[in-house]
Order: structure tokens, then sequence, then C-alpha cells
């Protein structure tokens, strides 16, 4: 046996651009253990709900996280209006399917070139980047923001897209799907690629559900958990199945998520096919939300919970999020041990962390 | 440091941002943006840096860090705020644990407003810092040659 030394990882280090600390005790260049601290992102958002009424929560709750922010803000009107008891029109749920699943195919494509980044492939990394940037696009002219566009209200949405901007989108999709087929085969195919992600970190399927893994992380362990057929938005009305691998490696956790991109372009195609014409776009909601829900949607990362509690006055009295990130931290920690130190950083990033909505 | 100009190097740290203006930050420096062809570099060694991005505001327990990296940064040196929230605290303004701007903690030379701030925005404050970044080290070669620092 080795002497036990303690390295620390973290707040600020070049593999992640959010600050998480961790302290990896090692023995010669194993891991034995990973002990995770958190606190240097928190703002305490959800106490935010004494100060703003339940209209103005709808943007705080947008900005838990950049990244997912349509699904935040989706996951919280959702809440609300269930305790509201309001049935929202039918195109505004396609709508919000069609922006969801926009920003899961960037969210997919950003993680997949922090990956790359990861293990040293500075041009695959620019490559995904390049064409997230098209998505980005997509989102801008639909919705007027690249990343943070507040387009959900309690009742519905607040913008339409135009059959001219549809015809744009349809194009663009096409153009990105064949780009990346090109682009993501390096992941599928390439030998290095292989090399750092086969066989590293795996996961088991009991681990999974002992710790309570969510999301791509689960589903690459065989666990075909997806909150989308749950039936939220336009989903009941659409056809697709999740993704599952068994191995449970890095390599499956990023399979998983190049085929969800793929899943995500048909979805939008399939939502874009079945859209109604209609003018409303949302449903006047009167008085205070007086009730609670609990919602769950799910992010790219996997589900995110809601819960919302209302007592008849503007302001909510409790509004509680718990992020994916969260549930699969646990699974890391698990996943950490017993690899080698160099692997540290890459396989923090196959569970896709997302710091900014765990500590909020 | 006579054409530091031409590659500065820059340390980006979140505080305490929702991830969207450090997207902003790395999608700057991707090809569509392509910040690099101004010799933008960047580093995630603070000792290395000259330029410091910091987006999202300070709360309690990253304050210290943060006052860590500006003091391991060698002089001269130039802070970016990226994004509202590191400049005013922004949307989080009135959470409990947000002690403010990054300007509560360290003096911050440029300013970038959005939210999140654009790409372009964000090199437009780049190109800014190293103009003031080629100044100040002009400040201190002069300051040097008559054996004052």
């Amino acid at each position: 046996m080795g002497k036990r030394s303690v390295i620390p990882f973290g707040p600020q280090h070049p593999v992640l651009p959010e600050p998480i600390h961790s302290d990896r005790v090692i023995e010669d260049e194993t891991v034995v253990e990973a002990v995770p601290s958190v606190g240097f992102i928190h703002r305490g958002l959800e106490g935010l709900v004494e100060k703003r009424d339940f209209n103005q929560m709808t943007y705080v709750a947008e900005r838990t996280c950049g990244i997912c922010s349509f699904q935040h803000g989706m996951g919280y009107c959702e809440a609300v209006e269930h305790v509201f008891g309001v049935e929202i029109p039918r195109r505004a749920k396609f709508l919000r399917t069609i922006w969801a699943e926009l920003g899961r195919m960037h969210s997919h494509l950003l993680w997949l070139g922090l990956l790359a980044d990861g293990f040293g492939y500075e041009n695959l990394f620019y490559q995904c980047w390049r064409v997230r940037e098209k998505v980005l696009d997509l989102q801008e002219m639909t919705s007027g923001g690249r990343l943070i566009f507040s387009v959900n209200t309690i009742g519905g949405v607040i913008k339409d897209i135009t059959p001219e901007q549809f015809a744009v989108i349809s194009d663009t999709l096409n153009d990105v799907e064949k780009e990346l087929y090109a682009v993501l085969d390096t992941f599928i195919k390439d030998y290095s690629v292989q090399s750092r992600l086969k066989g590293v970190g795996i996961l088991t399927k009991e681990q999974v559900h002992d710790l309570g893994c969510a999301g791509p992380v689960a589903r690459a362990s065989g666990v075909p958990m997806d909150m989308r057929r749950l039936g939220y938005a336009a989903y009941p009305e659409l056809d697709f199945d999740p993704i599952t691998y068994e191995d449970g490696d890095s390599y499956s956790r990023c399979l998983v998520r190049i085929d969800e991109v793929f899943q995500s372009i048909e979805l939008i195609r399939q939502a874009m096919g079945k859209i109604p014409d209609e003018k409303e776009l949302a449903t006047p909601v009167k008085g205070n939300p007086d009730g609670e829900y609990f919602m769950r949607v799910e992010q790219p990362r996997g589900e995110a919970v809601y819960y919302v509690k209302g007592n008849g006055k503007p302001n909510l009295q409790r509004m509680r999020i718990r992020t994916p990130t969260f549930a699969n931290l646990m699974g890391l920690c698990e996943m950490l041990k017993n690899t080698k130190l160099a692997d540290v950083g890459l396989l923090i990033l196959t569970i896709d962390p997302c710091i900014s909505c765990t500590e909020r | 440091m006579a054409n530091v100009k031409r590659s500065p190097w820059l340390l980006h740290y979140d505080g305490s941002s929702c991830n969207g203006c450090d997207i902003e930050v790395l999608a700057a420096l991707t090809p569509v943006y392509d910040a690099e062809r101004f010799g933008v570099m960047n580093t995630g060694d603070p000792m290395q840096a000259d330029i410091f991005l910091i987006t999202g505001g300070v709360n309690t327990q990253n304050a210290e860090v943060v006052k860590q990296l500006y003091d391991q940064m060698p002089r001269p040196k130039v802070v970016v705020a990226v994004g509202v929230c590191a400049c005013t605290g922004g949307v989080f303004k009135d959470c409990y644990n947000i002690l403010g701007g990054a300007d509560t903690v360290i003096p911050v030379d440029i300013y970038v407003p959005g939210c999140a701030a654009r790409p372009q925005a964000i090199i437009d404050g780049v190109v800014q810092a190293v103009e003031l970044f080629q100044k100040r080290s002009d400040e201190h070669d002069e300051l040097v040659r008559k054996g004052g620092a």
C-alpha cells in the first residue's frame, strides 16, 4: 500500500469553467476517495420568492442556469400553472417543446465539445462549438436571445414562431444533421478517443438505482428513465423512446448524448409537423397561486424537480428546485474510486456537471 | 514587455454566475467569434495571466478565492467584469448570499454589460482591456527604468 496524500481540485481549474472543489485522496496514482465541498456559487435564489412575486420569479427561475435556462423557466411555469389549474394553448405547448429541444441540442453539443477539450482533442472541441453556434442562431432568431430568452410566462409563451422561421429552422436542422454526422463520427470511431473513454468510470445498473442517478448517466447504465414520457408540454403527442446503453462507462455516456442530439432533431421535426395553427399563445391567469405542486421535467442533464407552494398571496411561500447534477454527484464520487488521477478531470465532465444549478 | 499588446493571456473565473456568461466567454474563443485572432489566449494559471475575466457576483464563500486569484496575478494586470451580475449583482442582487458585483472585493477596470453578455460585447471588453494593459505595462517599464519598482 502506497502512502496516502490529498490533492485539492478547484475551485478554479482549467478543465471546468465552473467552480467545484473536491479533495482527492490518492495512493500513488490511484484515487481512493473524492470528497466534494460546495458553496462557491451559492446565491440563495430560492430565497428570492420572499422579495419577488410569482410572475417575476419566472425570470429568476430562468437564471438558475444559463445552459438549460429555457427548461428551468418551463419547469417553474408548468408547476405554477398546475397550481392555478389552467390549461395552456396547444400551440404554446408545441412552441415550448421546440425551444426545449433546441436547448437540449446546444447543451449536448457544448458538453461534447468540453469532453473533447477534456481529453485534449482541441480540434474536435472547436468543431462541436462551431455547429452549436448554428443552434444558438436559431434560438436568437426565434426568441431574441442567444442563451437566456425569457419567452415563458405563466399560462403559455409570449413569442410566436412564424412560418418563415419554421422554414429556416428546418433548413438549418438539415445542415446541422449533415455536419454532425461528420463531426460526431470521430467520437464513435476514433481509436484514441475510445482508449480514453472505454471502460473508464463504470457505474452499474444497481449502483445507479441505489445512488439515484438521473438523466444520461442513468440511461448509459441501462435505466430507461426519461421524464419527458410523463407527458408535459407536447411530448405526449410525439413519438420517441429513451436512448439507453448497457455498459455504464464514459464511452456509453458519450454515445447516449450523441444519439440524443439526433433524437432532438427528430423531435423538433415532429413538433413542427404537428403544430396547430392558433392565434392564442397564453391563457390569462387571474389572482394569486393557492396550493402546491410538484413538477418533474427532463433537462439535458436529467430529471429536475420544481416544488412550488402558494398561500393566496402574490409571493410564493416556498419554491424548491432539485437539479440533476445533485442527483449525479453521488454517482460521481462512486465513479472516481480506484481510477487514475489523470482521469479525474474527464470523469467529472462525463456527468455533465452544472454547478450553478446545483448550488443555486 | 514592449509588445505585450500582441498576446495577452486571459484568466477566467466564474464567481457565482448562472453559467450564461461563462459559456459566452468560451464561445468568444471558438472559431465563429475567434478572440484568438487578437492574440488572446485562455490560461488556467493565474501566475501567467494578464487579464482577469470575472463572471457572476461575489458571495461569502468565493470572495476569498477571487481575492487570492487577483493577488497571484503578476503586475500589471487588468480586471474585466463580464455580465450584469459581475457589474452590480444583477438579478441576484437581493439574494442573501450575494455581496455584490466583483468590485466589492477587487478593483474592476472594465464593465461589460448584458445578461448574458454577448460574445461581441466580451471581445470588445477584452480589446479595451488589452489597450489598458499596454498602457499600464509601459508605465511599469518606465518605473523600472527609473529604479522605482
